[in-house]
Formats: structure tokens, C-alpha cells, sequence
């Protein structure tokens, strides 16, 4: 175990190798709707206790009959045509047969693009931009299925001693959306979630926000050798750690001249890292076959129209409106509308301070960094929009400065005070008097008689001084104003010398 | 005329443990001629000259029949749980599966 996690750390800086391929089956829930997919029993299952959302047909009892949710096939069109998917006029539901406790059916109702299987959606691309470049990753198909149960388990899947079975779950509305292999690193993985989670939300049919709402499973092979399956990530976040483990698994298999398995891994988020499923399933042994209680759906063009005049703006639109309207550079505006809660927060800023700039800068360097630090996002911080903007007018009118302001944020997301609050709490009023700054100057030539003398001569050590006085007022000191009485009273001693 | 492919006795085994079931020899060699005889009338039907033929997957003629997104109420937890026979803390207990 020790090994495979030393290998983890050496290869998890990797990037963009060519000879990795991967593609993505991401499972999207449809958050936006009221009841599940093919009955009424109510989707607002967190938080819930468990088996209480449940009724003879998302239980499979005999003789019920399922039929399914007219938003979700409108959902499903709005993903379709945000992705330049191409619509089926007809799709089927198939069934996915499996005995596994997951699914009090037996089987799951989804739909198959073979054995006569038309899944809803087609083909598509979305675009992502990796390292500054623009990249297309291809949709293969979009499909509507069921969401199977909650599994509990105690600790980690592989120890866990029994398995606790919640089926409210079972029956939730879910969206797959499979890529083409395109991607090739683990990094773009995530860029790629990242991007196609913002089109979700921009469209408003899933919240990425709620637990277990978007996982994914993911198909990774390295130099052309046989491909692995990844199943369970259970969230966007975990993608990355999970490619970066089997990455290296394969790199560290490859090197030791071992052949890597053609195999189905979970990954294990507690101990991190993934087990072989050793699993004697194949394809066929699922045995779909076209769902018999269930009719086609038929979409006509007119349909099609419909939905397309209710697309929302989507992150691409965002983008440009965000450089076109508010000048701020395109990588800027890509980070910033890559998040739906980010862009919303940026233009939230936007109407209470006009500088869009300043705004934009602060989000990309501080903000980000802090939120990437605790590994949270946005909504998840108790940063608001008025907590920014009135930050930054503390710095305008010079109430603080701006170093100041860079240790106000980071306490403003943990504690959600406002920055006046935290500023006075702390004592972090900037020094902008001219006679405070002088005492202290006299302070610090005093203490560095050696910086004094060099100072003459070198450039640096005055530099040094102004340093040292700020260092002394804890960043408060107004740096102009710091560096101006540091020189004034250099050189008035240098003169009485 | 097709070649009608015939079910081995390891085929039935492997049927057995995707159904999550044990049989003991005899069954799986009653088993295995059962099936073989289920497939020779398969073989009949596959006689039938349906080239041209669209498949049909749905007999009732039938598309497009939705409901709408209006939630209507559960069952109780107590009757939901009725036919599972092992439960804890109102989930149903299963044996580890990955």
C-alpha cells in the first residue's frame, strides 16, 4: 500500500502526457424536477430519512406500471442543444438487467444505443480551454435513465463488514452524458466536469452544489494498452485524485514490465485509491432489451424549436458578453463564467461597484486562491458580493491598505463578518498619519544602525529600512507614505553627518 | 437458415451467479436441456424470413405518454420495508457488494 501511494505523489504533478487516453461517463441528476423519473414520489431526498420516499413503482411491485416525467425529456432537449447534440425523433427506454441491491427491480431503466436502442441525444462537443488553448471534447450520447439506491457502507467499501440500502434514491431522474476519448490528462478531465457543470447550471436543470448530484465513471488507458473503468467517483472533485492514482498504478505497472488488465476498479475515496472489482460481468450478460412498459418518445422539430428559444445564456455567450462589456481579458472571463455561482458573484460586485477590473482582479488572485486553499467553492464560503466590493472601497478611501485588505479575505470567508467588522476587531485601521510614521521611523533607524550607514551607498538597504517599518506596523503603515519619511530622514542625517 | 448456437452446462453456471444462485449438478443438467429445449424453438421462429421487417419493440402502437412533475405522496416507511428481511435503522441490509 505504502508503494502505490508514493507513486501516487510522483506522477500527480503530470500533465497533458500524449499517451493517455481518457473518456468520461458523467451521471448528471436532473435537480430541477419535483418527482423522480417514472413516479410521483417526491426527488428532495436529502437529508431525508431513509426508505421514505418510495411507492409500488420505484419499487418494481408487480403490476405497477412506470411513466415518465415530461420535464425531464424538455431537461434532456436543453442539454442536447447546449452540447450541439443531435436529437433523436424517436428514443426507447431499455433495461439494464443486474442483481445487485442497488435497484429494487433487479434491473435499471436507461437507454442503449445498441440492439435497436435510440438514446435520446447523439454526438456534440464542448468546448474547454486547457493551458490557454481552446479544445473540443466530443459527446458520443446523452441518455435519461434512473439514479440507483444509496449504498451505506461503515468506513471503507473494502472492510466494511455488511451493506445499508436506501432506495429513495432509486428512480431519481439522471442525465449520463458520455464523451468521446479526448481527453488526456487528468487535468482536463477536470476542466472539462468543470465547463459542462457550468452549462448544467447556466440551463438550471442540475445543481452541481448538491451532494451526489454530478459523479462519474472513467475510462483511462495509457499507451495504448487495455482499458481500465473507473467506477464511483462520487464527486467532480474526487476525478482528478482518482485519474492521477490510476495514472500512476498503470505508469508504476508498465515499468515494472507487468501487463495492465482490461478490468472494472472502484474507487475507494476513503483510503484513495482503486480496487479491481474482479468482476465476471461482460456487456451481454446485462441483457437490455426495450423497456415493455414504457412507450417511445417521439420529438418533433417543432418541439425542437420550442426549447431552443428558452436556452438561457450559456457559459461560451457569458464569456464574451464579460470581455466585450466589461474589458476584462478572455482567460479572466473563462475562469470566472466556468463556475455558474462565480460569474453570478462577479456581475453581483459589478452592480454595486462599477470597475469591473478591480473587481476581476480580486476574484482571480485572492479570492481563488483562498477558495482553492480550503478546498471549497464559492457558494460554500461566507464571502458575499457586498463583502467584496465594500472591501475594496475600504481601500479607496484609504481605511486600509491593501495588504491589509489581502488578510481581511480570508478571515471574511471564514467568519462572514463584514470587512469594517473585522477591521476594527483586529486593529487593522491603516497608519496614515504623518507623525505616527515618523516616531516609528525614528524607531527603526535607530534599531539598524548598520542599514543606515549602507544606505548611503546601496540602494537595497534603504529598501530594507522601509521593510523594517512596515514589518513594525504590522502592513498598516501607508507604504508612500512609509517610504517617503524613510528617505526624508535618511537624508536629512546623512546632511548633519 | 441460421446456426442455433447450443448452451453448455458452464453457461448455465455462469446464468446461475448473475442470478445470485446456487444449483446443485442435477438441476444444472435439467437446467441445461430446459434451455437447450427453450432454444430449439427460437430456432423455429428464426426460420421465418424477416428481412425488410422492422423490428417491433412496442405493441401498442403507442408514444409520447408522460405525467406531469407533481409529487405525490410515499408510502410509509413500515410497508415499504414489509418484504425485506433484514433491516437496520430503517434501511434494508444487504451483504457487501462493490
Amino acid at each position: 500500500m505504502s508503494k502505490k501511494i508514493t507513486s501516487v505523489v510522483v506522477f500527480s504533478k503530470e500533465e497533458f502526457a500524449e499517451d493517455v487516453v481518457i473518456g468520461l461517463e458523467v451521471h448528471c441528476q436532473l435537480t430541477n424536477l419535483r418527482t423522480k423519473l417514472f413516479c410521483g414520489c417526491s426527488s428532495e431526498y436529502r437529508g431525508e430519512q431513509p426508505n421514505t420516499h418510495l411507492c409500488p413503482i420505484c419499487l418494481g411491485m408487480p403490476g405497477s406500471l412506470p411513466v415518465a416525467n415530461r420535464k425531464s425529456v424538455d431537461d434532456a432537449m436543453m442539454v442536447a442543444l447546449a452540447l450541439k447534440s443531435e436529437i433523436a425523433e424517436r428514443s426507447l427506454f431499455f433495461r439494464k438487467n443486474y442483481y445487485y441491491p442497488d435497484m429494487p427491480k433487479n434491473f435499471q431503466i436507461t437507454q442503449y444505443d445498441q440492439a435497436g436502442g435510440i438514446p435520446i441525444a447523439s454526438g456534440g462537443e464542448v468546448s474547454i480551454q486547457v493551458n490557454h488553448e481552446n479544445k473540443q471534447i466530443r459527446i458520443r450520447r446523452i441518455q435519461l435513465e434512473e439514479d440507483p439506491a444509496k449504498l451505506v457502507h461503515l468506513g471503507s467499501i473494502d472492510t466494511s463488514p455488511y451493506t445499508l440500502v436506501d432506495y429513495n434514491r432509486a428512480g431519481i431522474a439522471l442525465l449520463e452524458i458520455i464523451t468521446e476519448p479526448d481527453l488526456k490528462s487528468s487535468k482536463e478531465a477536470r476542466v472539462f466536469l468543470q465547463k459542462l457543470r457550468s452549462i448544467l447550471e447556466h440551463l438550471g436543470v442540475s445543481d452541481g452544489k448538491l451532494e451526489g448530484a454530478m459523479r462519474c465513471d472513467a475510462n483511462i488507458s495509457i499507451k495504448k494498452g487495455n482499458r481500465v473503468e473507473i467506477k464511483n467517483i462520487s464527486s467532480f472533485k474526487e476525478v482528478e485524485k482518482a485519474l492521477n492514482f490510476e495514472i500512476a498504478r498503470q505508469r508504476a505497472m508498465n515499468s515494472r514490465g507487468l501487463k495492465v488488465e482490461m478490468e472494472t476498479r472502484h474507487w475507494d475515496d476513503v483510503k484513495r485509491v482503486t480496487i479491481s472489482l474482479r468482476t465476471k460481468e461482460a456487456e451481454h450478460d446485462y441483457r437490455y432489451f426495450p423497456e415493455p412498459d414504457l412507450v417511445p418518445v417521439e420529438i418533433s422539430k417543432e418541439k425542437i424549436a420550442k426549447i431552443s428559444q428558452i436556452i438561457p445564456e450559456l457559459p461560451d455567450a457569458r464569456l464574451d458578453r464579460f470581455v466585450k462589456l466589461y474589458k476584462i481579458p478572455s482567460y479572466d472571463a473563462g475562469v470566472l463564467t466556468s463556475d455558474k455561482a462565480m460569474a453570478d458573484f462577479f456581475e453581483e460586485c459589478i452592480k454595486l461597484y462599477p470597475d469591473a477590473k478591480t473587481i476581476s482582479n480580486w476574484m482571480m488572485t485572492d479570492l481563488l486562491r483562498w477558495l482553492h486553499e480550503k478546498d471549497i467553492e464559492i457558494k460554500e464560503a461566507k464571502v458575499t458580493p457586498q463583502h467584496l466590493v465594500e472591501m475594496i472601497k475600504l481601500i479607496d478611501d484609504g481605511t486600509i491598505s491593501g495588504k491589509i485588505a489581502k488578510s481581511v479575505l480570508p478571515e471574511i470567508l471564514n467568519t462572514g463578518k463584514t470587512p469594517s467588522e473585522i477591521v476594527t476587531e483586529k486593529g487593522l485601521l491603516r497608519i496614515a498619519s504623518r507623525k505616527d510614521i515618523e516616531l516609528l521611523a525614528d524607531r527603526v533607524l535607530i534599531e539598524n544602525p548598520k542599514a543606515v550607514q549602507d544606505a548611503a551607498v546601496d540602494e537595497k538597504a534603504i529598501h530594507y529600512l522601509i521593510g523594517q517599518l512596515m514589518k513594525l506596523t504590522k502592513g498598516k503603515a501607508d507604504p508612500q507614505l512609509a517610504n517617503q519619511i524613510i528617505k526624508e530622514k535618511l537624508k536629512k542625517q546623512s546632511k548633519s553627518n | 437458415m441460421k446456426k442455433m448456437v447450443s448452451i453448455s452446462e458452464k453457461e448455465v453456471e455462469h446464468i446461475a451467479w448473475l442470478a445470485k444462485i446456487t444449483l446443485s449438478e442435477e438441476e444444472k443438467k435439467l437446467f441445461t436441456e430446459q434451455f437447450n429445449t427453450i432454444l430449439e424453438y427460437f430456432r423455429i421462429i428464426d426460420e421465418l424470413e424477416t428481412e425488410g421487417t422492422p423490428p417491433t419493440f412496442n405493441v401498442q402502437n403507442l408514444e409520447n405518454v408522460f405525467r406531469e412533475d407533481i409529487v405525490e405522496p410515499s408510502l410509509s416507511r413500515e410497508y415499504s420495508l414489509k418484504n425485506a428481511s433484514k433491516k437496520e435503522k430503517g434501511y434494508v441490509k444487504a451483504s457487501r457488494i462493490i
